[in-house]
Parts: C-alpha cells; sequence; structure tokens
C-alpha cells in the first residue's frame, strides 16, 4: 500500500486520493486569446523531475498540493494550497 | 549432433553469424537524409517503407536502448480497428489490412492471427454506444457487427455472462480483429530496412537536439554529433521529454500501463476478449497463456515498476469474466509508459520546429497503428513535408483549435 500524507487527513492510502494535474499559471480567462487557454488547458511539462501537482482527498473533497518525484515516486512534501494561492479566482464573468 | 556441436563450441565462427539478420555496429556517420529517434515498431517501420517506397535509404535510426525494447515489447500486441469516429477508424482500418499482408511483404512469419474481438456492453448506454460504432466501421468498410447474447455464447462458451453483478447485454463483434508476434514485426521491418541500407544504431541516445532558426539541423548523442536532413521523433513513452530537447510542450501525459499473463493452458478463448465496464481485456496467445490488461495507472508517472493494486484491480475482474481463471498462476507481469492525449488519439506530421516530425501521443494504442504509422510519417519525409490526408486530423495543432477526435469510449478498457 502507497501512503500519500494528506495535510487534513494526515497519511492515508493513495487509493483514497485522486491526481488533479500539473500545478500551473492560468492565464486571465477574460483577457488571454483561445492559444492560450488551449496551452493552459492541453499542454504540460510531463518531465522527470519533483512536479507540483493537484491532488484531491476523494471522500473529504480537499484539494491540496504535493511534490512529488515523477520517476521515483517519491512524494516530497504535501502542504494547503494557501501556501501559494492568497486570493480567490473570479470565474462568474467569464464568457458573458 | 555432439559432436557437431562440440566443434562449433571449439571454433570462433558460429553459423548462425554467417547470415545475420542484422548487419553488425558500424560507425555513425557525420551526416544523414533522415535520423528517426526511435527504434521501435514505428521507428522500424518509417525507416522500411521510406527505403522500400521511396528510395531514401541514406537513414539512421538511433536508440538509447535496444532494438525493439520499449513499448514495442511491452504492448499486449492487439490488432484492431474498431473506433468511434471517421477519422480514428479509416486510419486504424489501413493499419490492420496491412497487417494482413505483412508476413507475406516480409518473407518473415510475424504469426499473424485474426481471431476476432468481442467486445462487451453491459449498460444500455454501451449498446448504443457500440451499435454507433458498428455502423461507423461498416461504413468503412469494416467487418464489425453488433450482436446478441446467444451469439456470445457460442463465440465464448466459458465466459460468465453475469459478470460482476453486469449481464452482458450484446457485443461488438469485430472479426477483423487479430493479434501477431510484436518482436517478429520489429524484426521484420529491421531487416528489410537494413537489407535495403538504413542503419539501426542502439546504444545511442540523443542528449539534445540542434535548432538553429527554428529548423531543426541534428542531433547530439553519446557517440557524437551527427546532421540530419529530416528528423522523427518516435519514442513512445518519452515524447515529452524528447520535445523538451527540442525546445517544445506537448499536449501529453505518460502513464505507466500494466500487463500479465498466466501460465499456459490448452486452448479454450479465441477471439479477443474486452469488458470496459470492468475495465479488464483478457486473450490467450498461440502458446496458450492468457494475457490480461486493464486500465492505466491512476496517476502519471516515468516508472515500468508494477504494483499490487493493479494486479488486484485487473486480476479481480478477470475473474469475474472467466471465473475457472481463479486456480491459474500468474507467470509474467510488466509495465510500460503510456503517453496518452486527452482525446485518445496520436499525434503525427509537423511540429513547431521546421524539420522536425513527431510520431508521438501513442498512449495505449500504437502497436496496432504500426504498419500505417510506418507508412504515412514515411509518406510525409518523402514529400519534403506535405501531411498525407490520413493523419491530417492527428495534427498536435488541432489541439490550439479545439478540433479533437475524441476515442476515449473506444480503447480496449476504458482509463
Amino acid at each position: 500500500m502507497k501512503i500519500l500524507t494528506c495535510p487534513l487527513n494526515g497519511p492515508r492510502n493513495i487509493n483514497e486520493f485522486t491526481y488533479g494535474g500539473e500545478v500551473k499559471n492560468m492565464p486571465d480567462p477574460n483577457e488571454c486569446s483561445d492559444e492560450e487557454w488551449a496551452d493552459y488547458v492541453f499542454f504540460h511539462d510531463n518531465l522527470v523531475a519533483v512536479v507540483k501537482e493537484w491532488w484531491l482527498h476523494s471522500p473529504s473533497g480537499y484539494w491540496f498540493i504535493a511534490e512529488r518525484h515523477t520517476a521515483s515516486d517519491e512524494i516530497i512534501r504535501t502542504y494547503d494550497p494557501r501556501e501559494i494561492f492568497n486570493e480567490r479566482i473570479e470565474f462568474s464573468q467569464v464568457g458573458v | 549432433m555432439p559432436f557437431a556441436l562440440l566443434k562449433y563450441g571449439l571454433k570462433d565462427d558460429f553459423p548462425f553469424e554467417k547470415d545475420p539478420d542484422l548487419p553488425l555496429p558500424t560507425d555513425l556517420k557525420r551526416h544523414y537524409d533522415v535520423v528517426i529517434i526511435g527504434a521501435g515498431g514505428h521507428g522500424l517501420a518509417t525507416a522500411y517503407y521510406l527505403a522500400k517506397y521511396h528510395g531514401i535509404t541514406n537513414v539512421a535510426i538511433l536508440e538509447m536502448g535496444y532494438l525493439a525494447g520499449g513499448n514495442m515489447a511491452r504492448n499486449t500486441a492487439v490488432i484492431r480497428s474498431n473506433y468511434l469516429t471517421s477519422e480514428g477508424v479509416s486510419f486504424y482500418s489501413e493499419s490492420v489490412n496491412m497487417y494482413k499482408g505483412l508476413a507475406n511483404e516480409f518473407d518473415f512469419n510475424i504469426m499473424y492471427s485474426r481471431r476476432g474481438q468481442l467486445t462487451l456492453a453491459q449498460s444500455e448506454a454501451a449498446v448504443r454506444g457500440f451499435r454507433q460504432r458498428s455502423e461507423v466501421n461498416k461504413h468503412f468498410d469494416g467487418d464489425t457487427d453488433l450482436i446478441g447474447p446467444d451469439d456470445i455464447r457460442q463465440l465464448v462458451p466459458t465466459l460468465n455472462m453475469n459478470a460482476g453483478g453486469l449481464p452482458v447485454l450484446a457485443g461488438l463483434w469485430h472479426r477483423d480483429g487479430a493479434t501477431a508476434r510484436h518482436d517478429a514485426i520489429a524484426w521484420g521491418y529491421a531487416k528489410g530496412a537494413t537489407q535495403r541500407g538504413v542503419e539501426i544504431h542502439q546504444q545511442t541516445e540523443v542528449t539534445d537536439v540542434i535548432v538553429e532558426n527554428g529548423r531543426a539541423t541534428g542531433v547530439k548523442t553519446n557517440r557524437g554529433q551527427v546532421n540530419a536532413g529530416v528528423i522523427i521523433q518516435a519514442v513512445a513513452g518519452r515524447s515529452s521529454l524528447l520535445a523538451a530537447k527540442a525546445g517544445f510542450r506537448m499536449p501529453i501525459t505518460s502513464y505507466p500501463l500494466q500487463a500479465m499473463v498466466t501460465q499456459p493452458v490448452k486452448p479454450f478463448l479465441d477471439p479477443l476478449v474486452s469488458s470496459p465496464a470492468l475495465h479488464c481485456y483478457v486473450q490467450q496467445t498461440g502458446r496458450g497463456e492468457i494475457v490480461l490488461g486493464g486500465g492505466s495507472d491512476p496517476y502519471p508517472l516515468y516508472s515500468t515498476r508494477s504494483t499490487l493494486p493493479m494486479k488486484e484491480e485487473v486480476l479481480t475482474n478477470a475473474v469475474k469474466l472467466f471465473p475457472f481463471m481463479a486456480n491459474l498462476r500468474l507467470l509474467r507481469q510488466w509495465g510500460g509508459i503510456a503517453d496518452m492525449t486527452s482525446d485518445y488519439s496520436p499525434i503525427m506530421g509537423i511540429s513547431p520546429v521546421e524539420n522536425y516530425y513527431l510520431d508521438a501521443g501513442w498512449g495505449t494504442w500504437g502497436f496496432k497503428a504500426t504498419p500505417i504509422a510506418g507508412k504515412t510519417m514515411a509518406e510525409l519525409v518523402a514529400s519534403g513535408g506535405i501531411v498525407p490526408d490520413l493523419i491530417k486530423p492527428f495534427s498536435m495543432e488541432r489541439f490550439n483549435r479545439f478540433v479533437q477526435v475524441n476515442e476515449m469510449g473506444a480503447t480496449a478498457a476504458s482509463h
């Protein structure tokens, strides 16, 4: 059993978690071009390195960030997203 | 014969070396018209068709490991074309047709075996989806029908018709479904290509791609620099890593895909059987072993290690389909790295770098496309960069235009 340490729930079986993709800088959906948005949605670094990733603890619905090596599968650190994101992104105006 | 054996044991020249299938390694030249990175099925096929159909023989295939030792050795050797979209079906049907004649073309036995592939519908939604797929297939001259439970019982008497509490309602019966010996295909292409002058350089790792003013001019390797007229990357499982050396990103995420085989048993299963509802596919090889595969791992990784949870998941479902298999032992298990695209279709054709062509994004559908990928990539090179119609829909640039070719539902086990 592989263990992932959730910042909220502590060490849990990795089966309880869902991978949510690389942490990337989102372009402003109101300002950016279609190409910039496509780049953000579809294109990934996908490198062999320690990467920052979104993970969801499915039973508690809690999203957090993990730093993990994509070849050794070693999980270096997990933390609450507030360490990186400190303001809410407003989507209500997108596409209006 | 023991004396003959002893005689060869004491001599330097072994009989099999007088007529080797592949020439011995040579030095790297300074320049090739075409450099293909990756001596897997697709790279070898591209070189073969370049040499055979287009007379382009100043070609080097550079391989960091050994011949066909990557995903060409790690797939489950399924050949089929029962996809969903017009683009997908016309592309893969061409490949299925080429496979039929490959042994004759090579004069080399690829152990092609037309078994038919049966995909099980265990929900009303699946029946509707399969009806659409069978009609699309027929439109492109494919031999695919929607069949009922009685026909399924006849085809596969050992199948549990209520597997996992999900009754088998119908089946997508794809008579062109087949299997073949993956190593033989690689060797057939390698032999045919080298006989026509193509060089295969194993243990030759590309460490950098040289790009000048947006144009690829050569590669740096662990054996020195090589200049190239055209470069093709055909490195399934490492596509993003190589593209990064050429200076661009790809719409790919790489996941491990695990598979396994059981001990051999008497022939009991002729068709290839797949259950999307149970994320599991089962087939019996000519040797009697049962090949078992499922979905890819739940998160990205560049490691071919095997995991117990994935074994448990695939085997639990395989035993639901064929309960007698619970008594069998596993013989081997392995993993490969699958370069998944978000629409489950490949990425072929030109790249943001001039003279640098892509054969990538082969996820879990690369083996079956080997002949047609080689043929179309060879056409792309020979025409000086005019993308053949068959692979136009698979350009990387489709993602920028949001024109994807969605084949997610038509992969063997929905991932």
